[in-house]
């Protein structure tokens, strides 16, 4: 299977480096997000009260990236969508290949495709902006969000394959997605000193809430607190439960 | 016959791969062939040397740095049947291979799938709506109706079992009915149109020298003469009462 896992990585590497403009149309929104929105919170940081500790951009930043992940990697079961209806996956699925290296090997191009964006973003709010974080911040995050892209890649290709359709599954996706993202508080946190009780309390429910929490944790460099452990806890177990959907889904397909 | 992919499932030690083709637009047709050989469990080099071989027997050399995408039709439907056989299969079914293809490309496909059997002895199952293609790559064909069999042989045998040839003699209307009684000792049923008497005879070129001599006997000058070898449009014709093209629009 790592062997099947690599030529499915391999080969979904190649298509996608020889068609790069997709990069960087993905990394338009954080990015415009960094220039249009970023300044603005630097003050509202200042004097809001409630707002966390840390600088503007160690709000900001790490929740862009996990944004970038949010609504990159969930996109990824359009391109299976294709390659279902072009025949793609059926002649994949001719082949004695494992069906879990079918889903694993785009995962894994999905993660490192995910990594490479971050990166660019840390770079930019390194260099452009004023964010100052440790080496060991940047690495915790950058694991942090590959482990966001495995489980959202999984279950975006998991949706995919159990909706069966191009109409569809944009517009579940847009529903579930939007109530997620304002949920986790990624560019407003949402505190107890901000939020009413009852909003604050349903955010604590949103998963990626904890995500969130986690890279900002880490970002200001507060590596023992409880936020970075339930941050990781609930990755782990999202990534978990998300690659096993994926492969449920895949070997499915099989019957 | 495209529906029903779950009856066909198993028919075969290789799982069946559909019409669509499903190649990866933006791949390049020797990296299609060699992953697909990779998947098979070859080696990379002997992938290479695999989509190598193919790429000769269907005459893709030149094409293997271009993009599928950039590919003609005839080309794109030469690289899907070259990654069918990457495998090697002794049995390759062949879902309408020629389906919506130009009368060059689709000479062009004929040409490979009849060396393929030739050559590798692969057997080859095919389904068509045109019975042409059937005539010319079938030695066995089995003629499907509204999902019963009607009927099965070779073409030559399901052609002269069923129909016959088909001879056409073309005189002045005076000698019509003469030519009609003539032609009644050939065939039991005559067709007299207002200029022209037809018949169906096993074999019109046998029939042929001694029609003439009786026409001439009677001394009728013929305005035109043809034998036309059935074709299994008219086998089709015959069996189910409908022309193909009804079958097709009932269907």
């Amino acid at each position: 299977m790592p062997r099947d896992t690599w030529l499915v990585f391999s080969r979904a590497m190649k298509l996608s480096l020889r068609n790069p403009t997709w990069t960087v149309v993905g990394l338009m929104q954080p990015v415009l997000y960094l220039f249009f929105f970023g300044p603005l919170l630097e003050r509202m940081t200042e004097h809001t009260p409630g707002f966390p500790t840390g600088t503007s951009w160690q709000i900001l930043t790490p929740a862009l990236i996990v944004q970038l992940a949010l609504f990159g990697a969930s996109f990824v079961g359009f391109s299976l969508l294709a390659e279902l209806r072009m025949g793609v996956l059926e002649q994949l699925r001719v082949t004695p290949v494992s069906r879990s290296a079918l889903l694993l090997g785009r995962v894994m191009r999905d993660t490192v495709h995910t990594l490479v964006q971050a990166s660019l973003i840390l770079i930019l709010a390194f260099t452009v902006f004023d964010l100052r974080a440790s080496v060991g911040a940047v690495v915790l995050t950058l694991v942090m969000v590959a482990m966001l892209a495995v489980a959202l890649s999984s279950c975006s290709y998991a949706l995919a394959l159990a909706l069966r359709s191009e109409e569809a599954f944009p517009a579940v996706l847009n529903t579930v997605l939007l109530p997620i993202l304002l949920l986790s508080g990624i560019f407003i946190p949402i505190t107890q000193g901000l939020a009413p009780g009852w909003l604050y309390t349903v955010s604590r429910w949103n998963p990626f809430t904890h995500v969130v929490d986690a890279e900002r944790a880490s970002f200001r460099g507060e590596f023992t607190t409880d936020a970075l452990l339930t941050g990781s806890l609930v990755l782990i177990a999202l990534a978990a439960l998300s690659l096993l959907w994926g492969t449920r889904a895949f070997r499915r397909e099989d019957a | 016959m495209r529906s029903g992919d779950g009856s066909r499932r198993g028919a075969t030690e290789h799982r069946v791969r559909g019409q669509a083709g499903g190649a990866q637009f933006d791949a390049r047709v020797g990296e299609e062939l060699a992953a697909q050989a990779r998947l098979y469990g070859l080696s990379a080099a002997k992938a290479q040397e695999r989509a190598k071989a193919l790429a000769g027997q269907f005459e893709l050399d030149d094409l293997l740095a271009r993009p599928v995408k950039t590919l003609s039709g005839g080309q794109r439907r030469r690289m899907d049947i070259a990654k069918g056989l990457v495998h090697g299969p002794r049995l390759v079914f062949l879902d309408e291979p020629t389906a919506a293809l130009d009368p060059r490309s689709r000479a062009n496909v004929w040409q490979h799938i009849r060396t393929m059997h030739a050559e590798l002895g692969t057997t080859v199952f095919l389904t068509t709506h045109y019975l042409d293609e059937a005539d010319a790559l079938c030695d066995r064909v089995l003629v499907i109706d509204s999902g019963r069999i009607v009927a099965t042989g070779s073409p030559t045998e399901l052609k002269a079992r069923i129909s016959g040839d088909l001879v056409t003699v073309g005189v002045d209307a005076v000698d019509l009915v003469k030519t009609a009684d003539i032609a009644g000792k050939f065939a039991d049923e005559v067709d007299t149109k207002p200029d022209t008497v037809s018949f169906r005879v096993p074999r019109g070129d046998l029939v042929m020298p001694e029609l003439l001599r009786a026409l001439d006997a009677h001394d009728i000058s013929t305005t035109s003469l043809s034998v036309q070898r059935p074709t299994l449009d008219d086998v089709f014709l015959i069996l189910t009462g409908r022309t193909l093209a009804e079958a097709d629009h009932a269907a």
